[in-house]
């Protein structure tokens, strides 16, 4: 196992340079740049600007600039700021969000997917099986002010925006009640759809009707027998998923208003913030790689199918 | 036995639902009560420092943190003594000697000198820095040169401290404005020794705007900066006019989306919405008038002409498109929001000035010009594509104006969207025909609205120059008595409505809620809200 992770962190360096050369040279080649305003600046203070910035150093120089010293430099939008400081405040929130998303995710996801298992074809299925239909096809967009709406403007039951309550430090605060649910809500609906197609294709393998035949209860049987098995769909889904979850959500940030990473991951594109840009594709894009490599190695644990090579 | 778990799964949705009910007491009333306003003036501020900065939202902070020679009054606005206690000025209204009050200081507890200020503009006027606004302070003799380098002596430049306290200012010309453009954060003193501390004088984004380093002069103190999250000033008690300020603190929270911003106002976390979006003007009319607030704006919304390119190169096209519309429809039907209709191009009312040239909106005379211009009943007409960037507020009104023109002059043209930044490369490389445009005055006077039209501004951007009028902004600059210099700007402006190398299309207004605890909010053109009068009052509160 040990000589697979190995190889597995040596194939991520070309990768992540061919991410960083990409991103890098798209970003040069968009129109604009970080010093157009709506108020134009002269052509010499717009030299100078580039000058202090290092921007009339050629390309190539630049890149391997940028790809040398990239958490100490500094934001153009920000300048006070390098992206490391950037990355470093923002990313603890938005994977916070992403944690308890996923608990949420996974708790109701793989409860109604066991549930509509069951009894494939009854109501106990149905019902179960449409809510998670209704949460697959309402985007985040529409079940964020939804949620806001009824439990926040309505109800008075928690904030409608902001993060870590007033002070902005508490562990839990009400406020990560609703984006959390609504970005739990949707991944929770795929989780079960997974769940149940797993559980279904288990359920009707000749160990199970074994171990029930032998006297085993049903809880043993589902929870030691089927889930097992029965997840492994919901495992290799997990990889993509918590990147999704932890990158954070554009979507979800910028309607309540979280602190988080995912706005910067748009945001640093549309500001032409070159260096920023850089600091959070290459931080996402380690971040996915170390998260596939850990669903490797649980579904080879998981299945005794597979093997390290 | 699957029943079982069946209900447990039901007992656990039932106890995830339950977990973190219970109403709070909300932000807003918490704060109405212990003087701390929660505000969001849109975007996160992308600095604090004064000789930096270019934007709105940094505005609202910075007057908050630091004060220049003088302040603004709440109401009108109108020059009232800041920083400096008192001034005079010179028979030929180029000299301007301030003196500085004695209990002026520092946070740090420094008193605030003549010399301050002096580093102050020396340190904005630096090439090193590539300040962007910089050119606010080119009033002031030398400081144009000293910024490009042409000059090397600061000594040269017109502002000298006479003695600690004594702050002498030489400007170009006469201008009327000064004491006004003395508002502008660019005139605002830093704390030179701290600046230098960090990072040194000339290196933007130092760390010196970082709560735990910053140093200034103003009614309230940084206490904390979190990115994303909310910047915390808080009640400056060695501020010479502290008794003044009302509030205890005010939390700025950087809240972009017009609909979050409302949100977070009706569920009691916020003082205000910055941006009322305009789908919601007829429900707060009705709902809330008391926090609904429609102000004149010192702003215009317009089009450039490309004025090199086919087919707006000629003057009778660009006549006939200014003529061929309905502005009147456009703010009743499309914006909403009581904007002015423009047949002009600067916002009535400033400094005494009311534009006395008009654009005729006439279909009939628009057809002959255009039939003139050799495009009878819009036959043979290029084609023309109107650039605008992405927003949906300016998507409906290009839509609006491609529907007048089809109907009006029968010539069909194109909208094309661009993304914020191509769209700003496209106008500055002049790569466009048509392209929609905002102007917001920096100072109250109609100079900030015609000097771009100048052969020289960065802020031209349509091809169009002509001497005359260059000739007419140059000599009321120099013209020091007001009516003069007034009648110099109608004539500067009926050249420019009668060349049109823009399209006035509306004056704005800001739409905004404002909770009724909040007091001493004077609406002005500016939307400048001098912190230290700003107050909550508990009982308008619900």
């Amino acid at each position: 196992m040990l000589k697979f992770i190995l190889r597995r962190i040596l194939e991520t360096i070309p990768v992540l340079l061919c991410v960083a050369a990409m991103t890098f040279f798209m970003c040069r080649l968009a129109p604009g740049g970080p010093f157009d305003e709506d108020k134009q600046v002269t052509v010499e203070v717009r030299e100078l600007l580039n000058k202090q910035f290092n921007l009339d150093q050629p390309l190539h120089k630049q890149f391997i600039q940028y790809i040398t010293h990239l958490p100490t430099l500094q934001s153009f939008k920000y300048p006070n700021r390098t992206v490391g400081e950037i990355i470093s405040q923002k990313f603890p929130v938005s994977a916070k969000l992403g944690f308890f998303a996923m608990c949420i995710a996974l708790g109701l996801g793989i409860l109604f997917g066991v549930i509509a298992s069951l009894r494939p074809n009854t109501y106990v299925d149905y019902i179960p099986s449409s809510l998670a239909m209704i949460g697959i096809c309402l985007p985040t967009f529409v079940m964020g002010p939804l949620l806001m709406l009824v439990f926040s403007l309505q109800l008075g039951w928690f904030p409608a925006t902001g993060w870590g309550g007033f002070s902005g430090d508490q562990f839990f605060a009400s406020d990560m009640v609703l984006p959390s649910v609504t970005l739990g809500f949707f991944y929770a609906a795929y989780i079960s759809r997974l769940t149940r197609g797993g559980m279904l294709d288990i359920l009707t393998q000749d160990y199970i009707r074994t171990a029930k035949a032998k006297g085993a209860s049903g809880l043993r049987v589902i929870l030691k027998h089927s889930l097992r098995g029965g997840l492994l769909p919901v495992i290799s889904f997990m990889g993509p998923a918590v990147a999704g979850l932890i990158a954070g959500s554009f979507v979800i940030e910028t309607i309540f208003n979280i602190p988080g990473l995912g706005q910067d991951f748009v945001k640093s594109a549309f500001n032409r913030d070159y260096t920023l840009v850089l600091g959070v594709v290459m931080f996402y894009a380690t971040l996915i790689i170390f998260l596939n490599l850990i669903v490797d190695i649980l579904q080879v644990t998981l299945n005794p199918k597979l093997k390290f090579d | 036995m699957t029943n079982r778990i069946i209900a447990c799964g039901a007992l656990g949705l039932l106890a995830g639902a339950l977990v973190g009910c219970g109403p709070g007491s909300k932000p807003v009333e918490q704060g109405t009560l212990n003087k701390v306003l929660n505000i969001t003036v849109g975007t996160e501020p992308e600095d604090i420092d004064p000789h930096v900065v270019t934007g709105v939202p940094e505005h609202h902070i910075i007057t908050a943190l630091t004060e220049g020679l003088v302040a603004e009054d709440p109401v009108d606005l109108h020059p009232v003594p800041g920083t400096a206690e008192t001034w005079e000025v010179s028979d030929d209204g180029r000299v301007y000697t301030f003196h500085l009050r004695e209990n002026a200081k520092w946070t740090n507890g420094d008193p605030v000198t003549a010399n301050d200020f002096v580093q102050s503009f020396k340190r904005i006027l630096t090439p090193a820095l590539a300040s962007k606004y910089s050119y606010m302070l080119f009033v002031m003799k030398g400081a144009e040169d000293y910024s490009t380098g042409k000059l090397k002596d600061f000594a040269q430049v017109g502002a000298k401290a006479i003695d600690e306290r004594t702050l002498e200012i030489t400007l170009n010309s006469p201008t009327p404005y000064f004491l006004s453009l003395l508002n502008h954060y660019t005139w605002y003193p830093v704390h030179i020794a701290t600046v230098e501390k960090h990072g040194g004088l000339t290196r933007r984004g130092s760390g010196w705007t970082k709560p735990e380093n910053f140093v200034s002069n103003g009614a309230f103190k940084l206490k904390s900066w979190r990115l994303g999250r909310k910047i915390v000033v808080e009640k400056n008690p060695d501020y010479w006019d502290a008794e003044t300020t009302k509030l205890n603190e005010i939390h700025f929270y950087p809240i972009e989306l017009e609909t979050t911003q409302e949100n977070a106002f009706r569920a009691g976390q916020l003082h205000n919405i910055y941006n009322l979006h305009i789908d919601k003007i007829a429900t707060y009319r009705k709902e809330h008038p008391d926090e609904l607030r429609i102000k004149p704006h010192l702003a215009s919304y317009f089009y450039r002409f490309n004025i090199t390119r086919k087919p707006c190169d000629d003057v009778r096209v660009r006549k006939a498109l200014a003529m061929a519309l309905d502005r009147g429809s456009i703010t009743k039907n499309v914006t909403k929001g009581e904007q002015m209709p423009a047949l002009f191009y600067t916002p009535p009312g400033v400094a005494g000035y009311t534009a006395r040239a008009r654009i005729e909106e006439n279909v009939g005379k628009a057809r002959q010009l255009l039939a003139e211009a050799g495009y009878p009943d819009g036959k043979g007409f290029p084609s023309l594509e109107l650039l605008y960037n992405t927003t949906e507020g300016h998507r409906i009104i290009a839509e609006a104006i491609q529907q007048m023109w089809k109907k009006n002059l029968n010539i069909n043209i194109t909208l094309q969207n661009q993304e914020w930044k191509v769209y700003l490369d496209r106008q500055r490389e002049m790569d466009y025909q048509i392209c929609r445009a905002g102007w917001t005055g920096d100072y109250p006077d109609p100079n900030t609205f015609l000097d771009m039209w100048t052969s020289w501004s960065q802020q031209n951007q349509t091809g169009w120059a002509r001497d005359d009028y260059d000739g007419l902004i140059r000599k009321a600059a120099a013209t020091q008595d007001p009516d003069a210099r007034l009648e110099l700007f109608q004539q500067a402006e009926e050249i420019l409505m009668d060349e049109l190398p823009i399209l006035p299309i509306y004056i704005y207004t800001r739409v905004y809620a404002l909770n009724p605890a909040v007091k001493n909010w004077h609406a002005n053109v500016l939307d400048h809200h001098p912190w230290k009068h700003v107050d909550l009052e508990v009982k308008a509160a619900q």
